[in-house]
């Protein structure tokens, strides 16, 4: 059963086939992708009617290519910028957090502790819709009341930021956590009995030893806002993100240009875990 | 003492509003609108009517029971399908092979439901890959109809979520002590004893907080029974979207979001009480 028991041949090539399977089943989806991004036809499926970069390069009326297509390239922008956005907040808010929860006691502490995971247990349909609501009510009151137009109230891009650093928060504030909970606190103790401020033991002490968590945190937080469709979709104005733009088009105009941008995303994060795999092994 | 306590409010009045602004008041106003209903002179009145419309109409309600009962299902299908696999990386491979294996876990996570939702679209389309590699071996004479259907839909919610579930089994399993099966199976235990009598009662805890997440995610998930799904597959969130965002009834959409927060947080909140876990456990 376990690696220290012996077991029967056919347990041992039964088991592994599952495996295997189960994986075939997991890239089954990524290599379709990444092959009929080359696919020289107009259709985003088969038949293959052979080799060709035109969805990546080309520039026709017929054939709009992933670097050639400009409302493409923009909603890439503007993913990326949300991304960069909705990271820094969320680690910012999401770090303190982190060490209000693991290191100060106060009153209702676990209603707090409580309300801060909810995030992970609202559909993020319900987050969208709920935020939608408040703002634009809040953003006609004041147009009614106080005449001024309150742009970042309507679906914009703001509101999208918004609306992801929501979430983004808590899932930053759970890693630090994690990592703050390993924290030997005699090394605060002792720089607090040499007369450092509270404060100066966070920034010269505590946040140096968290550096790995923020880092990854940060990607994590990213990774989550560049990806996310369910809040954004409720919140995004005239600029879309990319998967709002990637959805749009699939619904209503899928050329095979959405298998190069799919393909790009592959191979970028691929690349990205198979770097990050070598590294943490030469460390280990 | 003061010093201590101006850290507090320091890290303590950013993540109040974090919470209340993003979390709180959005959701209480989400409760608000839900009772708002515009009367036939136009004025905006306190009533049951949103709620009503939802038991009314026959095709709202059924779509949400169907809702729930497939996420049940979906969550427990993600079990039977992920837990050989759980198992046997933390177990019966190689060490130096399982972290490789893990990483492949991880990867069409980070890729995004959009694109690994879009793959699965190419994959079981008409003239998709495993209908083309089916005709051309003969085993069928046309091409089975699978997209658009609620298997499509079915294997879309499994592959985005299935995941989720992996990795909070493997961290139970990973404390489980290898001599504790050892020593069964010494006493002369089979298989399946040891597989109800040692194994799944130590991996409680993961199972549980896996099923939350995977349930979460399933119930409130829009692109995959969207894009995958045909238009005998309806999803909840498929409707308060079309509230939303389609027919613009937005006091409507507000009850149908807080009924489906109430079914999801309800049936989370009794999986959490039959498995004897608690919220903060399922985050870590």
């Amino acid at each position: 059963m376990i690696r220290t028991l012996p077991n029967s041949p056919l347990y041992k090539i039964g088991y592994r086939i599952y495996i295997g399977l189960f994986y075939l089943f997991l890239i089954m989806p990524l290599v379709t992708i990444c092959v009929l991004a080359f696919n020289d036809s107009n259709f985003i499926a088969l038949p293959w009617k052979g080799f060709s970069l035109d969805w990546f390069f080309s520039n026709t009326e017929e054939r709009l290519g992933l670097f050639a297509d400009e409302d493409l390239l923009l909603s890439i922008w503007i993913s990326l910028k949300t991304g960069f956005i909705v990271a820094l907040l969320s680690l910012i808010i999401g770090t303190m957090a982190a060490l209000l929860f693991e290191q100060e006691k106060f009153r209702l502490k676990g209603l707090l502790y409580f309300l801060a995971l909810t995030p992970l247990i609202i559909p993020g349909v319900i987050l969208g819709i709920s935020i939608l609501l408040t703002s634009t009510f809040t953003g006609t009151y004041i147009e009614e009341k106080f005449a001024i137009d309150v742009e970042f109230l309507r679906p914009s891009f703001w509101l999208v930021v918004f609306g992801q650093f929501s979430f983004g928060a808590t899932y930053v504030m759970l890693l630090v956590g994690a990592r703050l909970k390993k924290f030997d606190q005699t090394l605060e103790e002792a720089a607090l009995s040499l007369r450092a401020t509270r404060l100066q033991v966070i920034w010269l002490i505590t946040l140096p030893f968290l550096r790995p968590a923020l880092i990854g945190a940060f990607i994590v937080a990213f990774l989550i806002s560049f990806s996310n469709f369910n809040t954004t979709i409720f919140l995004v104005g005239s600029d879309p993100t990319l998967p709002v733009d990637l959805y749009s088009r699939i619904k209503f105009s899928s050329t095979p240009v959405l298998n190069a941008v799919s393909f790009m995303i592959v191979a970028f994060i691929t690349l990205s875990a198979i770097i990050s795999f070598v590294i943490n092994r030469k460390k280990i | 003492m003061k010093k201590i306590n101006s850290t507090l409010y320091l890290l303590l009045l950013p993540v109040l509003a974090w919470l209340i602004i993003s979390i709180v008041v959005p959701h209480l106003d989400l409760l608000f609108k839900s009772f708002r209903f515009e009367n036939d002179d136009g004025l905006m009145v306190f009533s049951l009517n949103n709620y009503l419309a939802f038991f009314e109409d026959e095709i709202y309600w059924l779509t949400f029971v169907k809702t729930a009962l497939y996420s049940i299902g979906i969550t427990f299908l993600a079990f039977v399908v992920t837990f050989p696999v759980a198992f046997y990386l933390t177990k019966v491979v190689a060490k130096k092979y399982s972290s490789f294996m893990v990483l492949l876990l991880l990867i069409p996570i980070w890729i995004g439901e959009l694109v690994t939702i879009y793959g699965w679209m190419i994959l079981l389309s008409d003239s998709g890959v495993i209908n083309q590699f089916l005709l051309s071996i003969g085993i069928i004479d046309s091409p089975i109809e699978m997209l658009y259907t609620n298997f499509s839909m079915t294997i879309g919610l499994l592959y985005m979520s299935m995941l989720f579930m992996i990795i909070p089994m493997m961290s139970a399993l990973e404390s489980l002590d290898d001599s504790l099966i050892e020593a069964a199976s010494d006493l002369g235990a089979s298989k399946w004893t040891i597989f109800r009598q040692i194994i799944i009662p130590y991996t409680i805890p993961g199972i549980a907080s896996g099923s939350i997440i995977v349930f979460m995610l399933v119930i409130g998930d829009y692109v995959a029974p969207n894009i995958l799904g045909g238009k005998s597959s309806l999803w909840f969130t498929e409707q308060i979207y079309n509230e939303f965002l389609s027919t613009f009834n937005w006091n409507e959409g507000a009850a149908f979001g807080f009924l489906l927060l109430l079914l999801s947080s309800g049936i989370v909140w009794l999986a959490l009480k039959l498995t004897g876990q608690k919220l903060d456990r399922v985050g870590s």
